[in-house]
């Protein structure tokens, strides 16, 4: 049924940290590890071993620049499916492949249903959606919902793959709707954002801003390098600036 | 957007039939198509052909064409679900009108009624087939006020031609189909104007939105992309055309879309006999190839906005 659900128990989602994400990798590495066998499985690897790998991953990383000169700065941008509350991949769906979960707001694609139109990409304004060519259907973000319910797991493992992964604790997970959760708390106290909330997608998945330079001296100041001295011919001075190079790597 | 040929040929050719099949129904509801039930079965034959042609190979493009039956269920929500149940809807009172017309020589009564059902829905299906586009607020190109006027008048000048094309034989090209068909060419060459100016003011790039919200900070340059080769997203919403090839191409489209059978159009009203069916197909052949440019050209500059995170500037 591709018409939403007015209301959901619960708002599970991720919220990522910018200011802390490294751009490893790991919790993309991660998903794809753990989502060709869970269930969105398999997830496409085309010409892994050639000259055009591609396939289908539900987790991208990007890394951009931000500003210019002294005040630029690199932020490493985790891009997956942000469970809308109104997500339009949903209601454009003409089979109700697509569809959005009652009772813990998680958005879903049923492999069994889904033709394969890729409508639901078009409808996706965060290139979340990516289509799966070996087997003509649409794959997204889970949310791990093969993990998070999963009793056969230990209770720490039982959070999304990427946010199981992360090594700098820059990815969270937990229910926004709730407020007082600690997803929620983090949000506020750091000013959590939607992206592109001019589209009225309402997504549940939060981004935290990178915090702002503490001042001028302790990000980009670092002290100057020696110079080494400079060789200018005499036989011991030259000794000299070889022993100083040698001490001084 | 990626211009998928099986889509092209899709709403072009059904495009085609759809508008085929009303100027027939309103045609013989007007009491000035020709009667002769062998022109009901070569117009409405070629409609049905055109008609399920299209919807065959719109199934082309899916990764589960097996599956295709599902896309019945979500009318609720859904316009290309909308699109499929108004398109089989269609085949109801069209088939009724056409078995009515070729074998029981009948079209007036409640017949009538069959045809004016069918136009009905034949027009209620291109509507769909544009709402499917118009809908998105991400691809800003098709979220406008033309896009579904687009997709109605040029189904109606295609079917027009077409229906030009298969009166010439019954000596029913003339007077009124001729005029309405120049009306209904110059509406389309004005709406599709609309369209291209639309897009050029403020629509051919997406809205900069705060898709990282990292806007305030300053200018954003992507320095690592998330893979090596172009995934999915890049490949079905990455593929734009230059604008000066643009240009050209929509110069070709309107030439051939709207100059050439207008001027066949022209001519026709002063001829007769077999020159009239030689302009026709003249007229057809342009308006194939024309429409076909068109809706390339519809997919080819629409951009949609996820490629900003790919580092595609936003308007």
């Amino acid at each position: 049924m591709t018409c939403l659900p007015e209301t959901t128990n619960k708002k599970l989602g991720l919220v990522i940290d910018l200011d802390i994400c490294v751009g490893c990798q790991a919790c993309a590495t991660s998903c794809k590890e753990w989502n060709t066998g869970g269930y969105s499985a398999p997830l496409s690897d085309i010409d892994p071993y050639g000259a055009d790998p591609h396939g289908a991953w539900l987790n991208r990383i990007h890394g951009y620049e931000v500003g210019e000169g002294d005040a630029s700065r690199t932020v490493h941008f985790p891009r997956s499916c942000l469970h809308c509350e109104t997500p339009a991949c949903v209601t454009v769906c003409p089979t109700g492949a697509s569809y959005k979960r009652e009772e813990d707001g998680i958005v879903l694609v049923n492999p069994d249903t889904c033709i394969g139109c890729k409508l639901c990409s078009w409808a996706c304004p965060y290139g979340a959606r990516e289509y799966d060519s070996n087997h003509g259907v649409m794959k997204k973000c889970t949310l791990c919902v093969d993990r998070i319910y999963n009793e056969h797991l230990e209770e720490r493992d039982r959070i999304p793959a990427c946010v199981r992964a992360c090594p700098t604790g820059a990815r969270h997970y937990g229910d926004l709707g709730d407020p007082d959760s600690d997803v929620s708390k983090l949000v506020a106290e750091r000013q959590g954002y939607d992206l592109m909330p001019e589209l009225g997608y309402k997504p549940t998945n939060k981004y935290l801003p990178p915090r702002p330079r503490r001042d001028g001296t302790t990000a980009t100041n670092q002290p100057a390098v020696e110079q080494p001295a400079p060789a200018t011919g005499t036989t011991i001075e030259n000794f000299f600036a070889w022993a100083d190079k040698m001490l001084s790597t | 957007m990626h211009p998928a040929y099986s889509v092209i040929f899709f709403t072009t050719a059904s495009g085609a039939g759809y508008g085929l099949l009303t100027w027939v129904a309103v045609a013989t509801l007007a009491r000035t198509a020709p009667t002769d039930w062998r022109f009901g079965l070569i117009s409405l034959g070629l409609a049905f052909l055109l008609i399920t042609g299209g919807l065959l190979s719109s199934t082309a493009h899916l990764g589960r064409p097996e599956r295709a039956w599902r896309a019945m269920s979500q009318w609720r929500s859904s316009w290309l679900s909308r699109e499929g149940v108004l398109a089989i809807a269609t085949y109801v009172p069209a088939g009724l009108f056409g078995i009515a017309w070729v074998f029981f020589e009948t079209t007036s009564g409640f017949i009538s009624l069959l045809a004016l059902l069918a136009a009905l829905f034949a027009i209620a299906t291109v509507y769909s087939t544009g709402m499917i586009y118009a809908s998105l607020p991400t691809i800003k190109a098709w979220h406008q006020p033309w896009t579904v006027p687009v997709y109605i008048v040029l189904a109606l000048a295609s079917g027009g031609v077409l229906y030009l094309l298969i009166a010439s034989f019954f000596d029913g090209a003339n007077s009124w189909p001729l005029l309405l068909n120049a009306l209904v060419l110059a509406a389309a060459f004005a709406i599709k104007r609309f369209y291209w100016q639309t897009l050029d003011t403020d629509h051919a790039l997406p809205m900069r939105y705060a898709a990282t919200g990292l806007e305030h900070l300053g200018r954003i340059r992507q320095i690592e992309p998330p893979h090596t080769q172009e995934n999915f997203v890049m490949r079905e919403m990455g593929y734009s055309i230059a604008r000066k090839h643009a240009e050209k191409l929509r110069r070709l489209a309107m030439a051939l879309m709207f100059a050439a059978p207008a001027l066949c159009i022209v001519m026709m009203m002063v001829t007769g006999g077999f020159a009239t069916t030689l302009l026709a197909l003249i007229a057809t052949a342009a308006m194939a190839v024309g429409l076909f440019t068109e809706r390339w050209l519809f997919f080819a500059e629409a951009r949609h906005i996820s490629m900003v995170y790919y580092g595609q500037q936003a308007a």
